[in-house]
C-alpha cells in the first residue's frame, strides 16, 4: 500500500501544483459513511490519507480530482456545480480532473447510475469545508469576526466594510486552518446553481473534434492490432495458417494466444486487410446453439424446470389463491439478446515493460480491469497505471474488461506498446449480450376484480436472476410467488443499461395492463389501488417508496391528460430502478393502418436534479434507447454465431423514428438518485400498452417491429 | 506505395499509403486528424463524415485514390475557432452526450445547411438519417440544426 500512496501523492502533485501554495481539501470519495472533509494542504501525511481532493490554487483555480469515468452522463459538469454551490464559487472556474486509478478509489466505475448519488454529500461537504476555512482566513487577516463575513462568487466579503478578497488570495492562509467536522450545508431553497440547466463543459472539445477518446490515442512507436476471436460460441481454434496475413504489407506479426489470433501492424487498414487473409480452422468445444434451440429451451424450462427453479420471493399461499380465483390471466413475454454497440468500438492501449504496465483507454470499471491484468500477467497492481480516456458510450459493455486484459496480454507477448481495436463486427459476435429471457406471468382476480394472486417465473440464458422479486407489485398482493430458472450457455452475456429491468419492466408493466383490462379497471387507477393496498396492508417486505411511486404516477397522468384525449391512444407504465421512480405515458395514432408512436411523457423522481440540461438529456436519451431497442433490437444465433454483424442488419433507431419526448421531474429535494438508467425500463411497457389501446393487439415479444401490427 | 497529395482543410498534405486505404484511416493514422471517427466502417453510421468539395461523404468507404484534387474538410477544419454556426448551435443546445458521433453529425448538418439553408423537419430527418447517435441525442441534434439554420 505504501508504494501506492506515494504514487498517488506524486500524481496529485503533478496535477495540482500545490507546491506553490494554495488550499487542499482531502475527502474520501468511497467510504460507505460520509465523513468530514479535512484541510489537508499543510501536512503531507494527511494528504495521503484521502483519495479525493478539492484544491484552490493561488490564482483562484479550483480543481476536483474525480475518480469517476465520464461516458456521457456528464459528471464533469455536475460535480463542479455541486462543489461551486456550497463553495459560493464561480462554477466555470471549477474544473474536474480525471484522477489516475488509485487503489483507494474503490468506486471507480460508472454503472448502476451511481456516480451522482454517491458523490452528492461528499462534494457538498468538501465545498462547504473550503468555504468555511476561506472565510476564517479572511476574518483573521482583517481581524474581524468571521460571522460578519460571507462568501459570494469566489470572494469573501466583509459585510460592514465591503472589503473583499478572492479565494486565490486566501487559499494559502486557509490551508493552515482546520474546519469543524460538521460544517453547515446550504438549505436547498438557497441553491443558485443546483437544479439549473448548465451546458456540458466538454462541448467545445467535442464539437471541434479534439482527441478525447481511447481510439484517438496514438503514440510514436506504438503498434496497432486486431484480434480474430472464434466466430461461433462453443468452438475453439484447431489450426491457424497465418502465412498470407504475415506476408501482407504493413504487418509486423501474427500471434496466437488462447482462442485469439492477433494481427499486429503499423496501420489500421493494413491489419484490417491482413486479418481477412487468416485461415483458421475451428473445432467444437461445447454446445453450439441457434436461436431456435433457445426458443425451445426457454419454453421448456417454463413448463418443466427439472427442479432448477429458485424461489426468489414467496408471500401467502399462491396455490390456494389461484384455486379460489374468479378469473385467471396468464401471458408469456420474450426478449432477444441485444448488443451494447456503443459508438466508440472497444479499444485499449497497453505497454508491458520490464518495470511495469501502462494501460490507457475507455473503461467503466478501471479498478477491476487493473486487478484482472495484474492477475493475468502476475504483475503487482502498484506497478500498473491505468489512465481512463473519455468513453464513447458504454451502456454496460465497458464494465467488462476482456478488451483491457487481451491488450495487456498481447503487449506482453510482442513486447511492444500496442493499441488493440475492435470492429463493430467483432463486438456483435464478441460475447457480451443482454441475455435473452422468457417470462410467464399468472394473475388471480377475485369476484370484484382485485388482484389476489400473482406468479412470475423467469427463464434466462446466462441471465443470473432474471427477476427483481421485490419490485412492485410485490408487497401489494397477498399471495405471490416469484421464481427464476437459469440456463447456462456458451454464449456469454453482460450487464446492459438497466440490467434485467430493461426487459422485465416491459413484461411486468404490460402484464399489469392486461390484468387491469381483465379486471375492467383503468390501468392508472388499478396501480394506484394496488399501491394504496400496499400502504394499508403491506405484504412482506416493501423495498420501494410507495408515496414516491404514487406521485410519479399521478403527475404523469396529469401532465399527459390521461384518459381525456379522444384522438390518441395512451399507454401507461411506471417503474422503480436504481433508486429512482419513472412513470411514462405513450401516445399512439394510427397512420396508414399501422400504429405510429408519437409522444412519450416521462415523470421522473430522481431526487434533487443537479443539472437540468443533463437530466433532461439523460431521460430523453434513455427513452430513445429503450424505445429503439424495443422496436428494432435483436441479436439472433445460427450455429453458435450471431447473425447480425454490423449496423446494416443490427438496426439502431435513427432520427426520423423517434417520438417526441416530454420530460418532467418531481421536485422534492430528496438526495439525488440515479438517472443514467431509470428512464429506460418503463418505455417498452408504455409503448406496448398504447399500441394495444390503438390496435387491440398485445405485443409480448421484442423486437416489436417483427410483430404482426407492424407488418403490411 | 504511391504518395497522395491531398487538399485537406486548405493545406496540401501528403500520405504514403496503399491506393485502397479509406480516407478515414489516412486522416486518423497518418495525418494526426483523429476528429473524424470510426464507427462501423461500412457507410452505415456517419461517424466518419467529412466534406468532399462541400458535400458530406463517408470517409470510411472512400479510397484515397479516388479523391484526387477534391477539397476535403474535416471537423478540425470546419471553422478556425470552433465557431461555425452549426458548432455554436451544438454548444448552445447542449447536444453531446458521450460525444463520439457528434463530429459526424456536425459535418452532415453543415453540408445540409450549405445546400439547403432552411430545411424542413422532414428534410433534416432525411439528411441526418445516415448518422447514428447511440446515446439517442436526436432531439437536440434536430433542434440544433434548426437553430443553426436561422443563423446561416
Ligand atoms: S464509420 Fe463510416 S459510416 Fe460508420
Ligand atoms: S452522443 Fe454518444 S453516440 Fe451520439
Amino acid at each position: 500500500m505504501n508504494t501506492t500512496h506515494t504514487t498517488s501523492r506524486r500524481n496529485f502533485l503533478k496535477l495540482g501544483s500545490l507546491t506553490t501554495g494554495g488550499l487542499l481539501i482531502g475527502f474520501n470519495w468511497f467510504d460507505n459513511s460520509v465523513k468530514a472533509a479535512v484541510v489537508a494542504g499543510g501536512d503531507a501525511k494527511e494528504t495521503l490519507a484521502f483519495n479525493s481532493y478539492l484544491s484552490i490554487a493561488t490564482d483562484g483555480t479550483i480543481t476536483i480530482y474525480s475518480p469517476n469515468p465520464e461516458l456521457g452522463q456528464n459528471i464533469k459538469t455536475s460535480f463542479p456545480m455541486v462543489v461551486a454551490e456550497e463553495l459560493e464559487a464561480d462554477w466555470t472556474k471549477v474544473k474536474v480532473e480525471q484522477a489516475m486509478l488509485d487503489n483507494k478509489f474503490d468506486r471507480q466505475l460508472t454503472g448502476g447510475s451511481g456516480a451522482v448519488p454517491h458523490s452528492w454529500m461528499r462534494l457538498r461537504k468538501a465545498g462547504a469545508t473550503a468555504k468555511y476555512v476561506l472565510i476564517q482566513a479572511a476574518a483573521q487577516q482583517w481581524q474581524v469576526d468571521a460571522s460578519a463575513c460571507y462568501a459570494e462568487n469566489g470572494f469573501v466579503i466583509h459585510r460592514p466594510s465591503g472589503k473583499k478578497l478572492g479565494y486565490g488570495e486566501l487559499a494559502t492562509a486557509a490551508s493552515a486552518l482546520t474546519a469543524p467536522a460538521d460544517v453547515p450545508l446550504k438549505d436547498r431553497k438557497d441553491f443558485k446553481l443546483i437544479g439549473t440547466a448548465v451546458r456540458n463543459v466538454e462541448n467545445k472539445n467535442i464539437i471541434t473534434g479534439k482527441p478525447l477518446f481511447g481510439l484517438d490515442f496514438y503514440r510514436d512507436g506504438m503498434a496497432m492490432a486486431m484480434i480474430q476471436r472464434p466466430p461461433a460460441f462453443g468452438t475453439k481454434i484447431k489450426s491457424v495458417d497465418a502465412a498470407a496475413a504475415k506476408a501482407s504489407p504493413g504487418i509486423v506479426d501474427v500471434v496466437t494466444f488462447k482462442n485469439n489470433v492477433a494481427v499486429v501492424g503499423n496501420s489500421t487498414w493494413a491489419i484490417m486487410k491482413a486479418r481477412k487473409l487468416l485461415k483458421i480452422e475451428y473445432e467444437k468445444d461445447g454446445n453450439i446453439e441457434s436461436s431456435e434451440d433457445h426458443d425451445k429451451i426457454l419454453k421448456d424450462l417454463l413448463d418443466n424446470d427439472n427442479g432448477k427453479a429458485t424461489v426468489q420471493r414467496k408471500d401467502g399461499d399462491v396455490k390456494a389463491a389461484f384455486a379460489g380465483a374468479a378469473k385467471v390471466i396468464e401471458a408469456e413475454y420474450q426478449c432477444p439478446f441485444l448488443v451494447h454497440t456503443p459508438m466508440e468500438p472497444m479499444n485499449f492501449f497497453a505497454h508491458v515493460r520490464e518495470d511495469g504496465i501502462e494501460l490507457i483507454g475507455p473503461s467503466q470499471t478501471p479498478a477491476r480491469a487493473r486487478e484482472a491484468v495484474s492477475k493475468m500477467l502476475n504483475v503487482p497492481e502498484d506497478k500498473i497505471t491505468l489512465q481512463i480516456t473519455r468513453l464513447g458510450g458504454g451502456f454496460g459493455r465497458r464494465l467488462k474488461f476482456d478488451y483491457v486484459v487481451e491488450a495487456a496480454e498481447l503487449s506482453g507477448i510482442i513486447k511492444k506498446p500496442v493499441k488493440v481495436m475492435w470492429t463493430k463486427e467483432d463486438e456483435m459476435q464478441g460475447g457480451s449480450y443482454r441475455p435473452a429471457v422468457r417470462y410467464r406471468f399468472k394473475a388471480a382476480l377475485d369476484g370484484s376484480g382485485n388482484l389476489v394472486g400473482y406468479q412470475l417465473r423467469g427463464v434466462g440464458i446466462n441471465a443470473g436472476n432474471s427477476t427483481r422479486e421485490d419490485n412492485f407489485p410485490s408487497g401489494a398482493v397477498d399471495h405471490l410467488l416469484i421464481e427464476n430458472v437459469e440456463y447456462v450457455s456458451p454464449i456469454t452475456t453482460g450487464a446492459w443499461r438497466a440490467p434485467i429491468t430493461n426487459f422485465l419492466a416491459f413484461a411486468e408493466q404490460t402484464f399489469l395492463d392486461e390484468v387491469a383490462m381483465a379486471a375492467g379497471k383503468d390501468p392508472v387507477q388499478f396501480r394506484l389501488d394496488l399501491l394504496a393496498k400496499a400502504k394499508q396492508k403491506p405484504v412482506g417486505a416493501i423495498k420501494y417508496n410507495i408515496d414516491r411511486m404514487v406521485t410519479v404516477i399521478k403527475t404523469a397522468a396529469e401532465k399527459s391528460g390521461w384518459g381525456t384525449k379522444k384522438d390518441v391512444a395512451q399507454g401507461f407504465s411506471v417503474y422503480f430502478s436504481h433508486q429512482s421512480y419513472v412513470a411514462q405515458v405513450c401516445e399512439v395514432v394510427m397512420e396508414k393502418g399501422k400504429p405510429a408512436v408519437k409522444k412519450i411523457y416521462a415523470v421522473s423522481d430522481c431526487g434533487q436534479v443537479i443539472n437540468l440540461s443533463g437530466a433532461r438529456h439523460q431521460v430523453m436519451g434513455a427513452i430513445v434507447d429503450g424505445y429503439g431497442n424495443a422496436m428494432y433490437g435483436k441479436i439472433s444465433f445460427k450455429d453458435g454465431a450471431s447473425e447480425q454483424k454490423n449496423y446494416n442488419n443490427y438496426r439502431i433507431i435513427r432520427m426520423k423514428e423517434i417520438p417526441e419526448v416530454e420530460p418532467h421531474f418531481v421536485d422534492n429535494g430528496i438526495d439525488p438518485t440515479g438517472l443514467g438508467e431509470p428512464a429506460l425500463p418503463p418505455t417498452g411497457g408504455a409503448v406496448a400498452n398504447a399500441i394495444f389501446k390503438a390496435t387491440g393487439k398485445r405485443l409480448r415479444n421484442q423486437p416489436f417491429s417483427a410483430e404482426d401490427v407492424f407488418k403490411a | 506505395m504511391p504518395v497522395y497529395k491531398l487538399n485537406i482543410n486548405g493545406k496540401v498534405r501528403e500520405a504514403d499509403v496503399p491506393a485502397d486505404t479509406p480516407l478515414l484511416w489516412v486522416l486518423r493514422d497518418e495525418l494526426q486528424l483523429p476528429g473524424t471517427k470510426y464507427g462501423c466502417g461500412i457507410a452505415q453510421c456517419g461517424a466518419c463524415t467529412v466534406h468532399l468539395n462541400g458535400v458530406a461523404m463517408r470517409s470510411c468507404s472512400l479510397p484515397v485514390s479516388a479523391i484526387q484534387a477534391a477539397a476535403i474538410t474535416t471537423i478540425e477544419g470546419l471553422s478556425e475557432k470552433g465557431d461555425h454556426p452549426v458548432q455554436l448551435a451544438w454548444d448552445e443546445l447542449d447536444v453531446p452526450q458521450c460525444g463520439y458521433c457528434q463530429a459526424g453529425q456536425i459535418m452532415t448538418a453543415a453540408a445540409l445547411l450549405k445546400k439547403n439553408p432552411h430545411p424542413t423537419d422532414e428534410e433534416i430527418g432525411n439528411a441526418m438519417h445516415g448518422n447514428i447517435c447511440r446515446c439517442g441525442a436526436y432531439h437536440r441534434i434536430r433542434e440544433a440544426v434548426k437553430s443553426a439554420s436561422t443563423k446561416i
